[in-house]
């Protein structure tokens, strides 16, 4: 039973680093022929939880069916998830403990920045947590989808949309060609640079991002008259969402519309640029097809 | 005569120094060339799109907040009035964030100035009502509390059950003002309003005057004193509703202005009125420059500056007038 297989093998790792280190790690080899069907079924939980939105859509990707039961409610929110039709399916949960906890799982997995107060919670109650960390940079992709792969059992479903990215994301990586200058600039002035997974998915479309200062390389809040004096050829804002708010009145100010190019004008980041999944790579398309766009005529 | 010649070249210095200062760090001299000669680079879109409205904006509403807070306290004959302090920009507040949150703003452009005015029109009628004729300091601080409290409340449930993940944060916006990136658009929006009420409000210079000698000593002189509250109600309400609308909830200028310039003007209110327009100018650019200079690349709120300025000034009104309470 995996409840009881975990504390085990943690209680036995812990211990070998006493000073019966030796003997037990003797014992733990003799025994491993024993523990390894044990040991496969554990790495197989039956029933799963995603509080995450970017764990949602890689655990969504590989999970069996009925292994996955319930991701959070931004999954099924079209502005910032790519899976929001396969997310309509499962039960949505907001995060909370309580309610976690109650649909009695095998396997949480989490955000780095889910609420750790309730991570730290449910894993005070016995819930097995995994926490994914953001990923940053598009070579990680592949990492963060081994990485669910193993923790759902599902290492061959992951092998193979891991060649499918890498082949994928070699042949964008070959696009030559003139590199306009972009900005990406969401509610508030924010930008983000080279550190950041959009950065990244702007560099490989073959943009030269102007947002090349150190200090907006993980991404900061850029002044309106920084951005025009910098005159990028276009200006990739994020989507408006509905109600209307004054953080994002400055993705139309005039000053904005009238410092890009007017063939790049309209053009957004979406629920695509959100989460190092595969979905990255038409993020990298759409910004691409912009750069054809910019560059028409040119070569 | 004087005094206001010395004002306006205060706010003509700062009107400049306002536009030569920001974050994209262009040298003076380039800026107001960008600015006056134009050209094709981004120099000029900066001067023209980003500085100057904002420039212009802090001049016109810290007139308007200025010139209300003096009628107002001329009118009540209590130096403890002020639009921010009693609610009334709180309402105006409101007014505004219904007005984008239920859509109407963005059907027609003069829906959201319109929207902060009716705002501030309910916020001034039930502060004069509550605080009945005489306008005691007592009656008149605590509806403004209220008022106020009231006002900020729903602001909040607004913006929280907005769907907008992004309108909770504006919260800070519309509590403590704010002049960064807005358009020239926002100038044209308020700029009619901020006219008409000023000029509402400046006509109650004799009436102001004559209801220093008391209430009938005024109607004795041909003073018609429900004329006079009506100029007040709708002149504040025009001005406060339209600064409001484009730059939030700033306060604490109606407070401070007419308080620093009443001597000057040999405690006259009606003098004070236009003393405290260009006053209440002086007051913003510098409060904008302020904000600027402290995190240029960050978004300081107005309300931060003003409050530093203004909260200190109003405890030691308080301190004075505590006889009166």
């Amino acid at each position: 039973m995996p409840r009881g297989v975990a504390p085990f093998m943690s209680g036995s790792m812990h211990s070998s680093r006493s000073a019966l280190g030796l003997v037990l790690s003797g014992v733990l080899v003799c025994s491993a022929p024993v523990l390894a069907p044990v040991m496969a079924r554990a790495e197989m939980p039956a029933r799963v939880v995603s509080m995450n939105l970017c764990t949602d859509q890689l655990a969504m990707m590989l999970a069996a069916p009925g292994q996955l039961r319930s991701v959070s409610f931004l999954a099924s929110d079209p502005r910032s998830s790519a899976m929001a039709e396969e997310a309509a399916s499962y039960p949505a949960n907001r995060g909370q403990a309580e309610e976690i906890y109650l649909m009695q799982p095998d396997l949480v997995v989490a955000g780095a920045y889910t609420s750790r107060a309730t991570v730290a919670l449910l894993q005070r109650l016995g819930v097995q947590v995994e926490i994914f960390a953001p990923v940053t940079a598009l070579d990680d992709v592949p990492a963060q989808i081994t990485r669910m792969g193993d923790v759902l059992g599902q290492q061959d479903k992951a092998a193979q949309i891991i060649a499918t990215y890498e082949a994928d994301l070699k042949a964008f990586q070959q696009e030559s060609g003139r590199s306009p200058t972009a900005v990406l600039y969401e509610a508030n002035g924010y930008t983000s640079g080279a550190q950041s997974l959009s950065g990244q998915i702007l560099a490989t479309a073959g943009f030269t991002n102007l947002a090349n200062e150190a200090a907006y390389a993980w991404g900061a809040n850029m002044p309106l008259e920084v951005l025009v004096m910098k005159a990028p050829e276009a200006v990739i804002t994020s989507r408006s969402y509905p109600g209307g708010s004054r953080a994002e009145d400055i993705l139309s100010h005039p000053a904005l519309r009238a410092t890009q190019d007017r063939r790049a004008e309209g053009s957004v980041s979406d629920s695509d640029w959100v989460c190092g999944t595969p979905y990255v790579l038409r993020a990298v398309a759409q910004m691409v097809s912009l750069r054809h766009t910019l560059t028409n005529g040119e070569d | 005569m004087r005094l206001y010649v010395i004002l306006l070249i205060l706010m003509g210095t700062l009107f400049g120094v306002a536009l030569m200062i920001g974050p994209a760090g262009i040298a003076p001299l380039d800026s107001l060339r960008a600015l006056i000669f134009g050209g094709d680079g981004p120099m000029t879109l900066v001067m023209r799109e980003i500085r100057l409205p904002r420039a212009l904006l802090a001049l016109m509403i810290g007139a308007a907040l200025g010139m209300s807070g003096a009628a107002m306290q001329g009118y009540l004959r209590n130096p403890l009035a002020d639009p921010g302090l009693i609610g009334v920009s709180g309402s105006a507040a409101l007014g505004a964030v219904i007005a984008i949150q239920t859509g109407i703003a963005a059907t027609t452009t003069l829906a959201l100035p319109v929207s902060a005015l009716v705002g501030a029109l309910v916020g001034v009628v039930l502060v004069l009502m509550l605080a009945g004729p005489r306008g005691g300091s007592l009656t008149l601080i605590l509806a403004g509390i209220a008022i106020s409290a009231l006002a900020g409340a729903l602001t909040s449930l607004v913006l929280n059950l907005s769907p907008n993940p992004f309108a909770a944060n504006d919260i800070v916006f519309w509590m403590m003002g704010s002049l960064a990136d807005r358009s020239m658009t926002h100038v044209w929006l308020v700029l009619p309003l901020i006219v008409v009420g000023l000029g509402m409000l400046a006509l109650m210079r004799r009436g102001l005057d004559a209801l220093t000698l008391g209430e009938d000593a005024a109607q004795a002189m041909g003073i018609n004193l429900a004329q006079l509250r009506l100029l007040l109600v709708l002149g504040t309400a025009c001005v406060v509703g339209a600064s409001t609308a484009v730059a939030g909830a700033i306060g604490f200028i109606g407070l401070v202005v007419p308080h620093m310039l009443r001597g000057w003007v040999g405690a006259r209110p009606g003098r004070l009125l236009w003393a405290s327009a260009l006053g209440g100018a002086v007051m913003l650019l510098a409060a904008d420059i302020a904000v600027r200079v402290i995190l240029p690349m960050r978004d300081l709120k107005l309300g931060v500056v003003t409050a530093l300025v203004g909260a200190p000034l109003f405890l030691h009104l308080i301190y004075r007038t505590r006889r009166g309470l």
